[in-house]
């Protein structure tokens, strides 16, 4: 009967331990103990009493039962299963000789032994089916093992991930400060370049001031002379009036009213050319509109080279030089912002006088006996679906390292202070987003030709 | 009948001369001539031998040959002519410069008619 119960003791001892992954809840350890200390108490029993005793055999079945019917109800003790296949033979031989004993004792006696080759086959199963079970059992633990490296290696890795996010997060951080910073950078050389393109806008409106000046003179003055003459006119035909009509003299008379019609016309011409140039001034001053409209670059051209000479003239009296215009007179108007490409004909006239008046006091300082004439000239052509703007001088000149860069911002030749370095520049970047063409043409010691071809 | 010039690159100088001395053309006291660069006073001068012109009038501010440039060579040329400026630049140095080469007024631009006229009326009766 005490196998039973050792069997009992086996299985209660394997459902306490944990098999791979899987663990014995607590709750049921406590309980496999009891059972345990029930078969200790049931072996002891049995060893103490003589003979057969009844209850003995039904608690020791029951208990083993009790097990059985565990670890079939029980999902958490599945995988026990393989345990009671093993030891059920055993158990199940045991209960059928006791069972055939009690019933009938001379009949098991005639049958025991065999009752006995299937114990001993139960038991050589059990012994099987356990080194069957150790084996999945070892190998189920190296799986586990496996699991475990496994396990540790992947933290591992979720570790170095970690790592490597915070540092991703840290530079990505850092490159975000880098790139606000960049951005803050640009911003302010943003509103520089702005500063510094209305500083160079306001400097060449300085230089422009004496002529702007003498320009609006010379047609006020026109207009303050004509009106006075006019006046004198309309005085000499009422004295003419005032004779007896066989003495006035028609001819004068309709002559000087003639005279009056002309000279009222002329006020009104001098007024207009007065009032343009202030318009032009004070176009000149404004921020861009932006809003290209059709423009008579002759009309411009002429307007910026008087402003030019006469600016230049003013700040410098010993300043002189010839000025030509060339202007085709079927020339088409054009699509142009008019401040933005009057300031480009202002910087390229300026650029010539600046270069012939350096040639004529470098001459002057060499002593040459050269005759040298100071000449500016613009020529405006039609040329298919283009039209051509010519600036030409005999100045200076440059030579080619000058004329390669000539496009870059700040560059100048002049001495400090006298040039921002920012008029070529502007003027290419200008010409070039009206979808035109500048080219340059020197000679270092004869002259320059700048080319504006824009598209009509 | 005196004959005077007048160099201006304003081309409606000229009206304003002619209507300004009517009378004295008509009169036949006075001939005008006009000039619109220094090249041209120079070529207009040269046209008689000896020139006709006994005065030149001329602007300082004009482009290629200045007006003080057609004064020293009108007084190289021909030293009996007079010589008077007028300018809008009414500055000493322009004046110095203009009465040390042998000018012999400087006017102003607006051009004061009347000292003008005085300047051309006694032309005419010291003839």
């Amino acid at each position: 009967m005490n196998e039973i119960n050792f069997i009992t003791i086996i299985i209660a001892f394997y459902l306490r331990k944990p098999l791979g992954l899987e663990k014995t809840p607590n709750r049921w350890r406590s309980l496999f103990t009891s059972i345990m200390a029930a078969a200790v108490a049931l072996i002891v029993i049995d060893v103490v009493s003589e003979g057969f005793n009844l209850l003995l055999m039904v608690s020791t079945f029951a208990l083993i039962g009790t097990l059985i019917f565990m670890v079939f109800k029980y999902s958490e003790f599945h995988f026990r299963k393989n345990l009671i296949f093993a030891l059920l033979p055993l158990i199940g031989t045991k209960a059928i000789s006791h069972l055939a004993e009690l019933i009938n004792h001379t009949w098991y006696i005639r049958w025991v032994t065999y009752f006995e080759t299937a114990e001993f086959f139960a038991f050589i199963w059990a012994i099987a089916m356990w080194i069957l079970n150790r084996r999945q059992a070892k190998a189920l633990e190296k799986e586990q093992q496996k699991a475990i490296i496994k396990e540790r290696e992947y933290q591992i890795a979720a570790k170095v991930k970690d790592e490597l996010e915070i540092q991703v997060a840290e530079r990505t951080k850092e490159i975000t400060k880098q790139k606000e910073e960049l951005e803050a950078a640009l911003e302010v050389l943003r509103s520089t370049q702005d500063q510094l393109i209305q500083s160079e806008k306001m400097a060449s409106l300085g230089e422009l001031t004496a002529g702007i000046a003498h320009e609006i003179q010379n047609p006020l003055n026109f207009v303050n002379n004509f009106s006075e003459v006019s006046n004198e006119l309309i005085q000499e035909i009422k004295e003419e009036l005032s004779k007896a009509p066989a003495e006035r003299d028609q001819e004068l008379i309709a002559e000087i009213f003639s005279d009056v019609a002309d000279n009222l016309s002329k006020i009104a011409y001098h007024g207009k050319r007065a009032d343009t140039i202030v318009k032009g001034m004070l176009q000149h001053s404004r921020t861009s509109s932006g809003v290209k409209e059709l423009t008579d670059i002759n009309e411009l051209a002429d307007e910026y080279l008087r402003l030019a000479y006469h600016g230049l003239r003013a700040k410098d009296k010993t300043f002189n030089a010839d000025f030509q215009t060339d202007f085709d007179d079927l020339l088409p108007k054009v699509e142009v912002i008019s401040q933005d490409f009057g300031r480009v004909l202002l910087n390229l006239v300026n650029n010539a006088f600046y270069a012939v008046n350096e040639k004529k006091l470098k001459l002057k300082s060499d002593n040459s006996a050269e005759e040298y004439k100071p000449f500016v000239k613009i020529t405006t052509r039609r040329n298919r679906n283009k039209i051509q703007i010519k600036v030409e001088d005999n100045g200076m000149g440059m030579p080619e390292s000058v004329k390669q860069k000539i496009f870059q911002p700040f560059f100048t030749t002049k001495p400090t202070g006298q040039g921002t370095g920012l008029g070529m520049s502007l003027s290419y970047d200008i010409v070039k987003s009206h979808g035109g063409d500048i080219q340059v043409q020197s000679e270092d010691g004869k002259g320059t030709q700048i080319l504006i071809e824009l598209p009509t | 009948m005196t004959k005077i010039l007048i160099v201006d690159d304003e081309r409606d100088v000229e009206t304003l001369f002619r209507q300004k001395f009517r009378k004295e053309v008509r009169n036949g006291d006075l001939e005008l001539a006009f000039a619109f660069s220094g090249d041209e006073a120079l070529r207009i001068l040269s046209e008689d031998e000896p020139p006709e012109v006994v005065y030149v009038f001329s602007d300082i501010n004009m482009p290629g040959m200045t007006g003080l440039e057609l004064l020293k060579k009108v007084k190289d040329k021909f030293p009996n002519i007079n010589v008077s400026m007028i300018s809008a630049y009414g500055d000493t140095e322009n004046y110095q410069k203009a009465m040390s080469s042998g000018a012999k007024e400087f006017f102003t631009k607006p051009i004061d008619f009347d000292s003008l006229k005085r300047e051309i009326v006694g032309l005419i009766t010291k003839k």
